[in-house]
């Protein structure tokens, strides 16, 4: 059953962060809804599966790598000779360039979040998994 | 009263009820449970006043994430509650009625929902923003453009916060995994 779902809610996790423009969701509720896919993953198939498929070291480097993503839009927009985040410069016209700003920067929220909650989850579960192994 | 009201009053009841069998509630497995269905209902009265990204949030963090990190946390304590001396209980009751009552008062103050002349809907900054996602921006969704444009430090800001906690977390309680390989 689960095997079924899981696709699903990453596809749903997708459309809620590419359709953001459109209806209601973005980069937070997207990642939210994808660590708990994973989530949902972990708690049927356990957890050193679950750390097979996504590794806790690709995590760390998604949650530094979405606040560089954020804050380097920021920077380049000030290269280009802006103000910090200031996306009218990503592009030919102004509102393109907010189009691609927030589509970014989205992803980098996207990232950090998914990974920063993924890794808390991990780092709990573990400690409880630990426990047992001792008690046995 | 129309509908609407009548499914709000109908939630507002469930989450009540809810709340207080949490409090009275001595086995935690069941509590956690509970507080999975509270937030649930409060993602359903974010759907009712129209606040569908606090709702998406609130059922996936919620009922979803926070309700298994809880019950990651039981894996690690006993399944019953440490009972409580009789005294405490009713110094605990009284800072709770206190803290309540200073809530309730609080909210006599604030203006009703959907009313026309609160300080949000009369600020210049509103139609600064609704008409201003149209011409600058042109998505169709506000939401994101506040968050992502115009207002885009603070979103920045958020991403550190949760960076910092999960940083934070990994600082304190480690991966958990490579101690284990170590011992």
């Amino acid at each position: 059953m689960s095997k079924l779902l899981m696709p699903l809610i990453m596809l749903y996790a997708l459309y809620v962060q590419f359709h953001g423009d459109y209806g209601p969701g973005g980069g937070f509720q997207a990642g939210v809804i994808f660590a708990a896919g994973i989530i949902l993953y972990t708690l049927i198939f356990g957890l050193e599966e679950a750390r097979a498929v996504v590794r806790p070291w690709v995590l760390r480097i998604g949650l530094s790598l979405g606040v560089l993503i954020f804050a380097g839009t920021g920077v380049a927009t000030m290269l280009l000779g802006g103000n910090f985040l200031d996306y009218n410069l990503l592009a030919q016209h102004a509102q393109h360039g907010q189009h691609m700003g927030i589509l970014i920067v989205e992803f980098g929220v996207l990232l950090t979040v998914a990974s920063g909650l993924l890794t808390i989850f991990y780092v709990f579960a573990g400690r409880g998994k630990r426990r047992r192994d001792v008690e046995e | 009263m129309d509908f609407a009201e009548l499914i709000n009053l109908f939630l507002l009841t469930l989450l009540t009820v809810t709340g207080l069998a949490i409090a009275r509630m001595r086995a935690l497995f069941p509590a956690v449970m509970l507080t999975g269905l509270y937030s649930l209902l409060s993602a359903c009265l974010f759907v009712l006043f129209d606040a569908v990204d606090v709702a998406l949030t609130e059922a996936a963090v919620g009922a979803g994430v926070t309700t298994i990190l809880f019950l990651g946390g039981l894996a690690l304590t006993k399944p019953e509650e440490k009972p409580i001396r009789k005294g405490r209980a009713a110094l605990a009751l009284a800072v709770t009625l206190s803290t309540g009552a200073l809530l309730i008062y609080a909210t006599l103050d604030m203006p009703h929902y959907g009313a026309a002349d609160t300080p949000v809907q009369q600020h210049p900054l509103r139609t600064a923003y609704i008409e201003g996602t149209a011409q600058d921006i042109e998505i169709p969704n506000m939401v994101t453009a506040i968050l992502a444009s115009y207002r885009g430090y603070d979103t920045l800001g958020e991403i550190t916060v949760i960076f910092t906690a999960a940083v934070g977390v990994l600082a304190l309680l480690g991966s958990g995994w490579r101690r284990k390989r170590d011992a």
